[in-house]
C-alpha cells in the first residue's frame, strides 16, 4: 500500500516535470505545475490512512507523514503564487518563455526530490534525494541571470555541495559503525534496522559521523556559522522559491539531521546530540537576531528570520522529551507556512514596487490594503505574538526550556525578543506612514494562497484540533 | 594481517594525500588542473585496487567513472575554460604556500588523530583508509578556502569528492556505492556546466572575498 502511493506521488512529480520541459507555452506551463502540485497534494493527503510500514528503500512512519503532509500542501500552494508571479515577470521582460520552461520542470523536480528524502529508508537513498534537490533549487536560485543571482547560485553551489559532501562521509561513517554489528548488506544503511541495532553501534565512530552530519545537514538547514548561502539564496531567485526554500527545503534538510540524531541518540554511550543541537541553535537565534536590525533589503531580511526560527526548531528538538519535540514539530510546521505565506506578499510588495529595497516599499497598508495588513499579520505571527500558532510552539518551547534549563530559556527569550523588535521596527515602515512607489493593483488570486496559510497559523493558535495534537505526539514521540 | 593486499591500499591512499599536498603549492591555474587530473587518476588506482581485494566487481564501475569523468574529462573542460578566458595568471592564493602546507600538515595529523582511536573495531583497512580519505577531505576544503577563483575552488571541491569516494570504496560492502558516486560525479558535472554558463569573464573576478563583500554591502 504505502510503495503505491509513495510511487503514485513521485511519479506524478517526474511525469509532471518531463511534460513541463516540453511545454513552450509559459502559460501552460504555469497551470501544468498547478495541476502537478495539487496531484502530488491529493495522494499524499491518502497518507494518514495509510499503515505505516515500508522495506529496504521507501517507508512511512509517524514523523515523515507530517512532514510529506505539509511538503506537498506548501508545494501546491506555492505553485498557485508561482503562477501569478511569473505572469508578471513575463509581462514585465524579466523571464522569458525558456526561462520559465525551465523554471517549472526544476519546480517538480525539486518536489520529487524532496518527497524522495522525506520518504527514504535508505540513508544513501535520503543523500541522493538531498542532492538532487539542493541541485534543483541551485539552478532556480540563478534564474535571472543577473550578476547578484549568479553570485547568490555559486555561494550556494559552494557550500552547498560542501556541506552535501561531509554529510555523505558522515552517512559513510554511520555504515562502518554499523558494519561489524551488521555484516556488509543492504540493512546496514536501512533507517529502521540501523535504528533497532544502534545501541551495539561502535560510539566512538558514531560521534565522528554525527559532528559530520550536523555541520553537512546543518549547512543546508542555515545553521549559523554555516549560513551564508541562505540570505544570498532567499533575496537573488525567484520569491516562489524563497517561500519554497524557507517553508519546505529547510524543514527536509532538518528531518535527515532528525533521523541520525535519533540513531546516534539511541546509543547509551555515544555522546547525546541533544547539546550540540542546542549551542548551535541558540547561537543560530541570537546571530540571527541581531542581523535582522541592519538589513536593507526585505527578502533577505525575512531570509535571516527564517535562519532565526530554524535555530529555535533544532533547539527544541535538543531539548528533546515529548513535549520539546511536539514544541519542534509544531514551530517547523507553523514557520512553514507563515514563512511562505509573508514571502508570497514581500513577493507580490515588491512586483508593484519594483524594488526589494526596504526603503522604497512604504505604506503598504494606505496603498494595498489586504497586501499591507495580510504582511502586518505575517509579520506578527513570524514574531510569536498570539493569537498565531508561533507563539503556541515558542510558549512551549519557553516553558519546556524554563522547567530544565532556566539559563538557556533565559538566553532563547532574549533572542525571541530581539528578533520581535527588529521585525516591528521594519514592518513599520513597511506597512504604514506614506505610500511609496506605484499604487497599481496587485492580483488578487495571488493573494489567496497567502490568507489561506495565515488563517491556518491563527487557527492553529487559538485551537489545535485533537487529531492534529495526536498525530504530532506520535510523530514527537518517534523522535525519543 | 599484513598482506601485501592491505599495504598496496594504503600506498595507493597515502599518494592520494600526497597529491592533494601538490594542489597546496600550484600557483598557476593550468597546473593545478594538471594535479587535479592526476589526482583522480590516483584515485581511479586506488579504487580498482579496492574492487580487487574486497572482490567487489561493481567497484570497477567506480573506478572507471573516476577515470574517465575526473581524469580525463573534466580536467579536458577546466583547460578550455582557461584558456578560453586568459586565466593563465596567477592563481591568488590567501596566505602564503609555506603556510598552506604547515596547514596541510596540521590537517593530515587531526584526521589521524580523530580516526584512528575511534575505529578501532572496524575493519583494519578501512580504519586507515577512511583516516587518509578524511586528510583528503580536509586538505581539499582547504584548497578551496585558500583560493578565490571559482575554477580553484571547484578543483578544490573534487579533490574532497576523491576523498569521500575512497572512503565510501574503503568501507568493506558498503551497499549503493556506485549509485552514490555516479549522483556525485553528477553533481561535479552540473558545477562545472555552471562555470561554462556563468562564463562571463567578470564572474571570475568577482568570485572571491572581496567580491562577496562589495555585493553584500550593497544589497544588504
Amino acid at each position: 500500500m504505502i510503495f503505491g502511493v509513495a510511487a503514485a506521488m513521485l511519479a506524478t512529480s517526474v511525469l509532471s516535470a518531463a511534460v513541463l520541459a516540453v511545454t513552450p507555452s509559459a502559460r501552460t506551463g504555469a497551470w501544468v505545475n498547478v495541476g502537478g502540485c495539487g496531484a502530488v497534494l491529493g495522494i499524499a493527503s491518502t497518507l494518514p490512512w495509510v499503515a505505516p510500514g515500508g522495506g529496504p528503500y521507501l517507508f512511512l512512519d509517524s514523523l515523515n507523514v507530517v512532514f510529506l503532509l505539509l511538503n506537498c500542501f506548501v508545494a501546491f500552494t506555492s505553485s498557485i503564487y508561482s503562477a501569478c508571479y511569473i505572469r508578471h515577470e513575463l509581462a514585465e521582460g524579466r523571464l522569458n518563455q525558456a526561462n520559465v520552461r525551465f523554471y517549472h520542470a526544476m519546480f517538480q523536480l525539486m518536489l520529487f526530490a524532496m518527497n524522495l528524502a522525506l520518504l527514504a529508508n535508505n540513508i544513501g537513498l535520503m543523500w541522493v534525494a538531498l542532492e538532487l534537490a539542493t541541485l534543483t533549487t541551485i539552478m532556480i536560485v540563478g534564474l535571472y541571470r543577473t550578476a547578484a543571482a549568479l553570485e547568490a547560485a555559486w555561494k550556494y553551489f559552494i557550500l552547498g555541495s560542501v556541506g552535501i559532501a561531509l554529510a555523505l562521509f558522515g552517512t559513510i561513517l554511520v555504515y562502518l559503525a554499523a558494519r561489524p554489528s551488521m555484516g556488509d548488506d543492504l540493512d546496514a544503511m536501512v533507517w529502521t534496522k540501523l535504528l533497532a541495532a544502534a545501541p551495539g553501534f561502535d560510539p566512538a565512530l558514531l560521534n565522528i559521523a554525527f559532528v559530520f552530519l550536523l555541520v553537512g545537514y546543518g549547512t543546508k538547514v542555515g545553521l549559523v556559522p554555516l549560513h551564508a548561502w541562505l540570505p544570498d539564496a532567499h533575496a537573488e531567485g525567484p520569491t516562489p522559491i524563497s517561500a519554497v526554500l524557507s517553508g519546505l527545503m529547510l524543514n527536509v534538510a532538518l528531518y535527515a539531521l532528525l533521523r541520525f540524531k535519533v540513531l546516534v541518540a539511541a546509543n547509551a554511550q555515544a555522546i547525546p546530540p541533544g547539546p550540540l543541537m542546542i549551542g548551535l541553535g541558540l547561537l543560530s537565534v541570537l546571530f540571527a537576531s541581531f542581523m535582522l536590525y541592519r538589513r536593507r533589503d526585505v527578502k533577505r531580511l525575512f531570509a535571516y528570520s527564517s535562519i532565526e526560527h530554524m535555530g529555535i526548531a533544532v533547539f527544541a528538538f535538543g531539548m528533546a522529551g515529548s513535549l520539546g519535540n511536539f514544541a519542534g514539530l509544531l514551530q517547523m510546521a507553523m514557520h512553514s507556512l507563515t514563512k511562505s505565506a509573508i514571502f508570497f506578499l514581500v513577493g507580490l510588495a515588491t512586483q508593484v514596487k519594483g524594488s526589494q529595497w526596504i526603503a522604497d516599499i512604504g505604506g503598504l497598508t494606505e496603498s494595498h490594503p489586504a497586501l499591507g495588513w495580510g504582511l502586518v499579520a505575517g509579520v506578527l505571527a513570524i514574531t510569536g505574538l498570539p493569537p498565531f500558532g508561533v507563539f503556541t510552539s515558542e510558549f512551549l518551547l519557553v516553558t519546556v526550556t524554563m522547567q530544565r534549563q532556566p539559563m538557556l530559556a533565559v538566553v532563547l527569550v532574549l533572542g525571541l525578543l530581539l528578533a520581535l523588535a527588529a521585525l516591528l521596527r521594519h514592518v513599520r515602515g513597511l506597512a504604514f506612514g506614506p505610500a511609496t512607489g506605484s499604487l497599481a493593483p496587485v492580483s488578487r488570486i495571488a493573494m489567496v494562497p497567502a490568507f489561506l496559510h495565515l488563517a491556518l497559523v491563527a487557527t492553529a493558535g487559538i485551537w489545535l484540533p485533537p487529531g492534529v495534537v495526536t498525530w504530532l505526539q506520535n510523530a514527537a514521540r518517534l523522535l525519543g | 594481517m599484513h598482506t601485501i593486499g592491505f599495504d598496496i591500499s594504503h600506498t595507493l591512499a597515502g599518494l592520494l594525500v600526497l597529491v592533494s599536498f601538490m594542489m597546496l603549492y600550484q600557483v598557476r591555474l593550468l597546473a593545478l588542473v594538471n594535479v587535479l587530473a592526476l589526482h583522480a587518476f590516483v584515485l581511479a588506482l586506488a579504487v580498482a585496487w579496492q574492487a580487487v581485494i574486497q572482490e567487489a566487481p561493481q567497484l570497477f564501475i567506480t573506478a572507471l567513472i573516476a577515470l574517465t569523468c575526473k581524469a580525463a574529462l573534466i580536467p579536458w573542460a577546466l583547460r578550455k575554460l582557461v584558456t578560453r578566458l586568459g586565466l593563465h595568471r596567477e592563481v591568488e592564493t590567501v596566505g602564503g604556500t609555506g603556510a598552506t602546507m604547515i596547514a596541510g600538515i596540521a590537517l593530515v595529523a587531526l584526521s589521524l588523530q580523530v580516526v584512528l582511536p575511534a575505529t578501532l573495531r572496524a575493519d583494519p583497512v578501512a580504519r586507515e583508509d577512511i583516516a587518509l580519505a578524511l586528510s583528503v577531505v580536509l586538505i581539499g576544503l582547504l584548497v578551496m578556502t585558500t583560493r578565490r577563483n571559482a575554477v580553484s575552488q571547484v578543483a578544490g571541491f573534487m579533490a574532497l569528492e576523491d576523498g569521500i569516494n575512497l572512503a565510501a570504496t574503503g568501507a568493506r560492502g558498503m551497499p549503493l556505492v556506485v549509485e552514490i558516486s555516479v549522483a556525485f560525479s553528477v553533481l561535479v558535472a552540473f558545477i562545472v556546466i555552471g562555470i561554462f554558463l556563468f562564463r562571463i569573464r567578470e564572474r571570475f573576478d568577482t568570485v572571491d572575498v572581496g567580491g562577496l563583500d562589495r555585493f553584500r554591502g550593497g544589497r544588504s
